[in-house]
């Protein structure tokens, strides 16, 4: 029978089956951070047992973590002790740990990748439900909550139930000035934050083929805002290119022997899908969000639509909340819109690339003197990379703060966040209230519109500064 | 983790949908390294004001839905991060079983960990027992897992349906990675055929 990419990963990693359908999935890779592990670590504890696969682990701290001064060490005592415990932990089960001097260290979902421990064909989880970005390696990877972080500390399984298949094919070129998060956000806007709920996700199609990893990465992060369990793409000589010489990775022969089994991991001719979506790439614009999900997206040449039209009521009043919270009136163009605070990074968009096609935009532009702007590097090895072309000068040199590796701004649960009533051009994930601090208000973008919103002083068509 | 087999209590009407984990607890109070005390933070945008005084127009803070042990609530409950603080802090405020229309996957998985019973009802059930949870204390809804109903103050019943395996851990109260240990044989066996394959290299750190 012909079977899905999902259906192949998926099946490579059933270690059995309960009578009801429930498996017992094998996982190759558990990616554990500061936040979502102390209580799995504990239950260990509690229960005297070990880590079964500390070969198939690593730890890092990201969430919590100061983006500056880091030599200063951790001010606020819980985030502090949070990672101290990380910390201990891992010590005491011997667990792989990048620490946060290391130049390595950064987001989970940055370094999985980038130090070749995300591989494709792989079964990859973590206690954080961005997690779907290393579907972009052709992985099956999403995330989990404690009790399954200790589960799979403990069993190197999880219970699982096969999810459904859905694709989204993405058709067309990009055009200038469009990038991979353009497309996503089209998608989720297209789909809904529950459009995706019980399936996985694989994306294909000319637009998502042409895509960098980067960009690939991009589209997988944000699966989850699609309420999907996770995204993935068919692994290609992009992929195997990106793959070759990472420290982690298979080198030699055995590098080989894997490629030759990754050419394998393509959906056949003729796989069933529950559902499909089709995108045109060529016909986008860059999206922004204007409300308080990641589905209220609009092209930036479009404007905040108004509830008075949305005919089912309990709709009507969650878009009047969001109006309220966001400080938008019904009609008002998206462009020109005042903003207070500019951030480009996180696991979405705190790549090379996108830090690349923020300063492309800057070209000797000033960030505008209202605008607090801050650039967060996705790992150490983004940041010494940045440093290396000579773009963390240009975006010192434009005005923007430039940061160490971590979550930063995305989640408000460091120092850098949003002050109540604040408004933020932001390259990450979440638009929800508070997310990036309480009374902070977001509108998610690509890096190039972010760059471009943080010299305007405003939301602008990033295509206007090209 | 606690059984859960019948439970008789006042439900809690939360009419919104796309409920995200941000909103059941936000991501500042989840620095913590313990799974107990998060209550106070449920839904600490929504019931606390700017001075953290309490919000009175919010349905928690209002008798008698403070001592309720149900909550319905509208689409897409649950959406956003994986964080399983967020049915902690239900779980701590005394949230025992949510019902609504939908649920995002990896809240709806983390409920179970903890002894919610998470009800997915049509919409219009979902009404019919929003409109009776708003008639508050004299509203009791029986939530039975074994026959899988859910009761009206009326007495009508909506069967609701529910995974066997899931269903049997919170009947019994099953510890899960108890169960799965029970396979090592088939984990080892798994491992044995596999681990030696070049795509799945090992993880070790220098130094």
């Amino acid at each position: 029978m012909a079977s899905t990419l999902f259906d192949k990963i998926w099946q490579a990693h059933v270690v059995d089956v309960m009578p009801d359908g429930t498996a017992v999935l094998y996982i190759d890779r558990h990616l554990v951070h500061e936040v979502t592990s102390p209580q799995a670590f504990e239950g260990l504890r509690l229960a005297g047992r070990r880590v079964r696969r500390v070969d198939a682990t690593i730890a890092v701290a990201d969430h919590n973590i100061p983006t500056e001064n880091r030599a200063g060490g951790i001010a606020e005592p819980e985030s502090a002790l949070q990672v101290a415990t990380l910390e201990r932990n891992v010590a005491e089960f011997g667990v792989p740990y990048i620490p946060v001097v290391d130049a390595r260290q950064g987001i989970v979902h940055i370094i999985g990748p980038e130090q070749g421990i995300s591989l494709p064909g792989m079964t990859i989880v973590c206690g954080d439900s961005h997690t779907s970005t290393h579907g972009a390696m052709g992985s099956l990877a999403f995330g989990i909550g404690t009790s399954e972080v200790e589960h799979v500390l403990a069993t190197q399984t999880l219970l699982q139930k096969p999810a459904k298949n859905m694709l989204v094919r993405v058709d067309g070129v990009l055009p200038a000035g469009c990038s991979a998060k353009d497309i996503i956000l089209a998608v989720i806007g297209q789909i809904g934050t529950a459009g995706g709920t019980g399936h996985v996700i694989e994306y294909a199609g000319a637009a998502i083929r042409a895509l960098d990893m980067a960009g690939r990465m991009t589209v997988c992060n944000m699966s989850i805002e699609a309420g999907a369990r996770a995204g993935l793409i068919a692994p290609d000589d992009v992929t195997f290119d990106y793959v070759r010489g990472r420290p982690f990775a298979p080198h030699g022969e055995a590098l080989d022997r894997a490629t030759a089994y990754w050419r394998t991991l393509v959906s056949d001719d003729g796989a069933h899908y529950d559902k499909v979506v089709i995108l045109d790439a060529g016909t986008l614009v860059p999206q922004v969000t204007w409300g308080t999900s990641p589905e209220t997206v609009v092209p930036i040449t479009g404007h905040v639509p108004d509830p008075a039209a949305e005919p089912d009521e309990s709709k009507r009043g969650q878009m009047q909340r969001m109006l309220e919270y966001m400080d938008l009136r019904p009609g008002q163009a998206l462009a020109g819109t005042r903003i207070d605070a500019v951030f480009i990074g996180s696991c979405t968009n705190g790549r090379i690339e996108d830090l690349r096609a923020a300063a492309g935009i800057l070209r000797g532009r000033r960030v505008a003197p209202h605008v607090r702007a801050m650039i967060v590097p996705g790992s150490g090895l983004v940041k010494a990379q940045a440093e290396a072309e000579g773009i963390a000068q240009m975006f010192i040199d434009a005005g923007f703060e430039w940061r160490e590796a971590g979550c930063s701004m995305c989640l408000g649960m460091n120092p850098d966040k949003l002050k109540s009533g604040e408004r933020c051009a932001s390259t990450s994930n979440r638009n929800f209230e508070g997310r990036q601090g309480p009374g902070g208000r977001t509108h998610l973008v690509s890096p190039a519109m972010a760059a471009a919103a943080a010299v305007a002083g405003t939301l602008i068509d990033a295509r206007e500064m090209a | 983790m606690d059984k859960f087999d019948r439970l008789e209590a006042i439900a809690a009407p939360l009419r919104m949908s796309n409920v995200d984990t941000d909103k059941i607890i936000p991501a500042r109070f989840l620095k913590t390294i313990k799974r107990s005390g998060l209550g106070i933070h449920a839904f600490a945008g929504l019931r606390y004001r700017a001075d953290d005084s309490e919000n009175p127009d919010f349905v928690l803070n209002k008798l008698p839905y403070r001592q309720a042990h149900i909550l319905i609530a509208g689409e897409n409950f649950g959406c956003g991060s994986s964080r399983e603080h967020a049915p902690w802090a239900l779980l701590d405020f005394g949230i025992r079983c949510v019902i609504a229309p939908s649920f995002a996957d990896i809240f709806f998985n983390n409920c179970f960990k903890n002894g919610i019973l998470p009800i997915v009802l049509p919409p219009a059930q979902c009404d019919a027992l929003m409109d009776d949870a708003e008639s508050g204390a004299n509203a009791r809804i029986i939530v039975d897992l074994a026959a899988q109903t859910v009761s009206r103050p009326d007495g009508e019943a909506f069967p609701f349906e529910i995974d066997a395996f899931r269903k049997r851990c919170l009947l019994e109260g099953l510890d899960d990675i108890g169960l799965t240990l029970e396979k090592s044989p088939s984990i080892d066996a798994f491992e044995a055929r596999t681990d030696a394959e070049p795509w799945r290299p090992k993880i070790v750190l220098e130094g």
